[in-house]
């Protein structure tokens, strides 16, 4: 009797990003798989500024949350605009990407994907200059996130600091 | 190659559907999708998608009949919000084709049978609605539609069963009569007039106990909070006064009227209630949420009282819809604000108020309280030039309430506004409530704002809220979230712990061994007692004091600072927190350190509690101290509580999981030997397999008995508590002559209340103990009052 209506089933906000770790230590297969079971968050475009506490404020509003991972720029070791939240449910997770993923933290609309797991050395930016690598190349200037982009810095030391 | 993440112009979810292929290639996900998206936007008329679909259908069902009998059930079931679409979709496909039609009708009363068997009450409604809607579209016969109802109201005459199950079959036929009263009136008056008086004898009898337990608001101005039976049956008098002309229901079998009325009918066969199951699990009763009336839409068109049919219409579709879509915000919202009729109704105050009614529905929200504030979000986006307006009216008016709305509802209203505001920069006009400034800051306004801004502060950070602020809130702004040290301040070089805590701050910085601490905590000197023969072992409330106030100072940087120094010193302070009072002088000092950061303090008692170095009933007394009483009404002592109650519950059931697993493993594993045939060794291995899975069911037997027993004594604990503080208050008001109903009191009552309400499917285990040792007759009745409103929840 049950009869699920596959059109009325739809929950698209959960779905699986097309975005793929090219670090992830395992073959495509693996990684789909530990996606769709996986329990934690990559959670994008944060302020440098925001603090783990507000992150779990706000992440703690679909599902207990089990750890934060603050990431950071690999030299400088601060904060560089991203984050992994755990939660000890996948119910947890699931909810944060329907209800907060697309919402704002620190007055910035947040991205959340769903992340085959954390392993040590992925709290780290993969850009060149220890951030991350969306902060090499772009081209807006965003105060939150250290400034105009890292290769824009650099072709414009001196409208940097005549700039507001 | 992009190693970009993907593009930033997505909005959630909803971009990848525009990705993947939208026509789905099987013939019968073409019928599913074809019959669920009639009644959607389209360039035809509604009329001629219905056309043409019977079209379709009628041509398909030689091939494909009982996938599409089964499509239609399941939309009969899933989107009640869609009804009449559908039913008059049957209605034309039995016009064409009388045996088809005779078929869904038997599909569907084995369908309202298998509902009710597995406690789909909810659904079950639905159904039954379906089946009177098709009444007026000649598919059923009236006469067989009145008996059915005939019956359901006889459950009435049962006795020795509990109120809500009656309950339920009367609002059902009630709530079918919007649609199908004047039909049923028209055809058989004498007997409708019967079922009417028959119901209003039993409404007349009914308790009520449970409702003051249920109402948002205490109060019964503006509007009353009314019992939901009792609201329906004042709606469909009124409807019968009107001699059942109702004008709201979108009605598309009007339009096939000369096709529909010479169509054959069928009869329902007679359809006896299933008898009363003692696990059946009949709906709650509920108390009808409003917060609008035709005086608070300006202008446009009026919203219909609340006595009328169309409201509770109104209220039953919004609510279904959110049902039907509340996983996908986008296409929630965009369903909402394309309410079919919407141009009639003050649309955007019917959506608010449902929303609102939902998240302040007690016991529980039906869906999880974070939907509703991103729902309301995706609303604004949609209609930026209206939807903000109403939700700052509906904000204001709630906050002008707040004296007379229930604690739980309060708590809702904090977390929903605080969060909605830091979404749009935390702009509001907050020179508005200054009125709340002029009164005691424990009344219930000021401890509201208090309580928004502490919330808010935690979305952002002290400055901020100190800058959103006029000047005169400064004393509703929350404390900066700083570390108290006592061993920094001046005057600490007197104080007995200072030298060891300078000693041990060290050690801990140095990285020294548990055993090297240890010894060094020897040297505190234990307030406790004289002579210092003993060798540490029995509480000493400084030692705990000097070591747990350096280690969290030293890690009071962030969360995960101090969730790795509770975890690297686990331990010592497992040791340390030994007793009972070692646990509760624990979590003393906690406090004591993070006393201006609550959200601090939260979570280092969850990590306490999860790596058992203090155990739940330590924390329910500790909140509930002596020490702990000017904070009685905070927020966040109420919240660690219920984190408290959940972590407890989710552990009882996690270790009934496991032996339920067991359990069956050990059943299979029996199964395989009986069919594994004569082979000796697979015998004896299987054997052996059987007695491990024998005695770890018997260990986990005793983990499930000691956690259901540790739960017990957790409940049993915070009501001992709560019935001790309130006769004092109750004693102490009485001796006084002073009135009882201070904050304090509405408060603490309400937070008892809470506890009911919040765990009732746990509490419900242990109601007998309840009752033997707490909730007896000499109990105060205001108190008892409270246990006897929720027994009458499920009466």
């Amino acid at each position: 009797m049950s009869a699920k209506l596959n059109a009325l089933t739809s929950d698209s906000y959960i779905d699986v990003s097309q975005y793929r770790d090219q670090h992830f230590k395992g073959n495509r297969y693996d990684q789909e798989k530990l996606l769709k079971q996986s329990n934690t968050l990559y959670v994008g475009n944060l302020s440098f500024y925001t603090t783990e506490e507000q992150v779990h404020e706000l992440f703690s509003k679909s599902g207990d949350v089990k750890r934060i991972i603050i990431g950071l720029d690999k030299i400088k070791k601060t904060a560089c605009g991203f984050c992994f939240v755990e939660y000890y449910t996948r119910a947890g997770a699931e909810h944060a990407m329907r209800f907060i993923n697309g919402t704002r933290l620190d007055d910035r609309i947040i991205r959340t994907d769903w992340d085959a797991g954390f392993k040590e050395g992925r709290q780290y930016g993969r850009g060149k200059s220890g951030g991350q690598v969306r902060d090499e190349y772009r081209q807006d200037y965003d105060p939150a996130r250290g400034g105009y982009g890292k290769l824009a810095q650099q072709h414009r030391p001196q409208e940097a600091r005549n700039t507001f | 190659m992009s190693r970009r993440r993907h593009s930033d112009e997505n909005d959630g979810g909803q971009a990848h559907k525009r990705r993947r292929t939208s026509e789905p290639i099987e013939i019968e996900d073409r019928l599913e999708s074809l019959i669920c998206r009639v009644g959607e936007k389209s360039t035809s008329s509604l009329e001629s998608n219905l056309e043409g679909l019977a079209g379709v259908l009628e041509a398909d069902l030689p091939n494909y009949k009982n996938k599409i009998l089964r499509i239609l059930c399941a939309v009969a079931r899933l989107l009640p919000e869609k009804l009449t679409v559908y039913t008059t979709l049957v209605g034309l496909l039995n016009a064409r084709n009388y045996n088809f039609g005779g078929e869904f009708v038997e599909a569907m009363i084995r369908q309202l049978k298998e509902t009710l068997k597995n406690n789909l009450y909810n659904e079950a409604v639905y159904l039954v609605r379906f089946l009177s809607d098709l009444v007026n579209c000649h598919v059923i016969a009236a006469p067989s539609m009145v008996a059915m109802f005939e019956n359901f109201v006889s459950v009435t005459q049962e006795e020795d069963v509990p109120q809500v199950r009656s309950d339920w079959f009367v609002y059902v036929v009630l709530s079918c009569l919007p649609w199908v009263g004047k039909e049923l009136y028209e055809k058989k008056d004498v007997e409708m007039d019967r079922l009417l008086s028959q119901i209003e004898g039993y409404l007349k009898g009914r308790v009520k106990t449970h409702v003051p337990m249920l109402q948002v608001w205490t109060a019964e101005k503006p509007h009353p909070q009314e019992e939901y039976l009792d609201c329906l049956w004042a709606q469909i008098q009124k409807l019968k006064k009107d001699r059942w002309q109702e004008r709201h229901i979108l009605r598309p079998y009007i339009a096939f009227d000369s096709v529909l009325c010479e169509a054959l009918q069928h009869n329902l066969p007679p359809f006896t209630p299933p008898g009363h199951m003692p696990d059946a699990q009949y709906p709650m009763p509920r108390v009808v949420f409003r917060m609008f009336d035709y005086t608070d839409a300006p202008e446009g068109p009026v919203m219909p009282g609340s006595h009328s049919v169309e409201r509770f219409v109104i209220e039953e579709n919004l609510h279904c819809i959110i049902k039907t879509h509340w996983k996908e915000r986008k296409t929630c919202a965009a369903q909402l604000l394309s309410y079919p009729g919407k141009n009639k109704i003050p649309l955007n105050y019917h959506i608010v108020e449902v929303i609102f009614g939902e998240l302040f529905q007690l016991p529980i929200p039906p869906h999880i309280d974070v939907m509703y504030t991103t729902l309301l979000i995706e609303l604004c986006k949609l209609q930026p030039g209206s939807l903000p307006q109403v939700l700052a009216q509906a904000t204001e008016m709630l906050y002008m309430r707040l004296d007379t709305m229930n604690t739980t509802c309060i708590d809702r209203l904090i977390n929903w506004f605080s969060h909605h505001l830091s979404n749009f920069q935390f702009r509001w006009s907050w020179d508005d409530w200054s009125d709340c400034l002029a009164v005691d800051l424990d009344k219930p306004k000021p401890k509201f704002v208090k309580e928004v801004l502490e919330k808010s502060m935690r979305l952002s950070y002290h400055q901020r809220i100190v800058d959103i602020v006029p000047s005169t809130f400064s004393a509703l702004i929350p404390a900066e979230p700083l570390f108290t040290y006592k061993y920094v301040e001046e005057n600490a070089a007197s104080l007995p712990g200072y030298p060891v805590s300078i000693t041990v701050g060290n050690a801990i910085k140095n990285r020294a061994s548990n055993e090297e601490i240890l010894t060094i905590l020897k040297e505190v000197p234990n307030p406790n007692q004289e002579d210092d023969d003993d060798e540490g072992e029995s509480f000493n409330p400084l030692k705990i004091d000097v070591f747990l106030q350096t280690l969290l100072h030293l890690a009071a940087k962030s969360f995960s600072h101090s969730f790795s120094a509770l975890g690297k010193f686990h331990e010592i302070l497992k040791t340390l927190a030994d007793s009972d009072e070692g646990k509760l002088h624990l979590l003393k000092v906690v406090y004591e350190v993070w006393r201006n950061h609550p959200q601090m303090i939260a979570v280092l008692v969850d990590k306490l509690i999860r790596t058992q170095i203090v155990d739940c009933a330590a924390v329910a007394n500790w909140l509930f101290s002596q020490d702990m009483a000017h904070e009685f009404t905070r927020l966040f002592i109420w919240e660690i509580l219920h984190s408290t109650i959940r972590k407890m519950n989710k552990h009882v059931q996690k270790i009934q999981k496991e032996l339920e697993e067991a359990k069956d493993k050990l059943e299979k594993q029996q199964h395989k030997r009986r069919d594994s045939g004569d082979d000796e060794d697979m015998d004896k291995n299987s054997e052996d397999e059987e007695g491990q899975l024998e005695e770890q069911i018997e260990r986990l037997q005793e983990k499930v008995e000691s956690a259901q027993s540790e739960q017990k004594n957790l409940f049993l604990v915070i009501f001992q508590r709560f019935i001790m503080l309130l006769t004092e208050h109750l004693v102490r008001c009485e001796t006084g002559s002073v009135d009882i109903s201070t904050p304090w009191y509405k408060n603490c009552i309400e937070r008892l209340q809470q506890i009911f309400l919040m765990h009732h499917v746990t509490i419900q285990q242990y109601m007998g103990t309840l009752e033997n040792l707490l909730f007896t007759a000499e109990l105060d009745h205001h108190i008892l009052a409270v246990y006897q409103q929720f027994c009458a929840l499920q009466l």
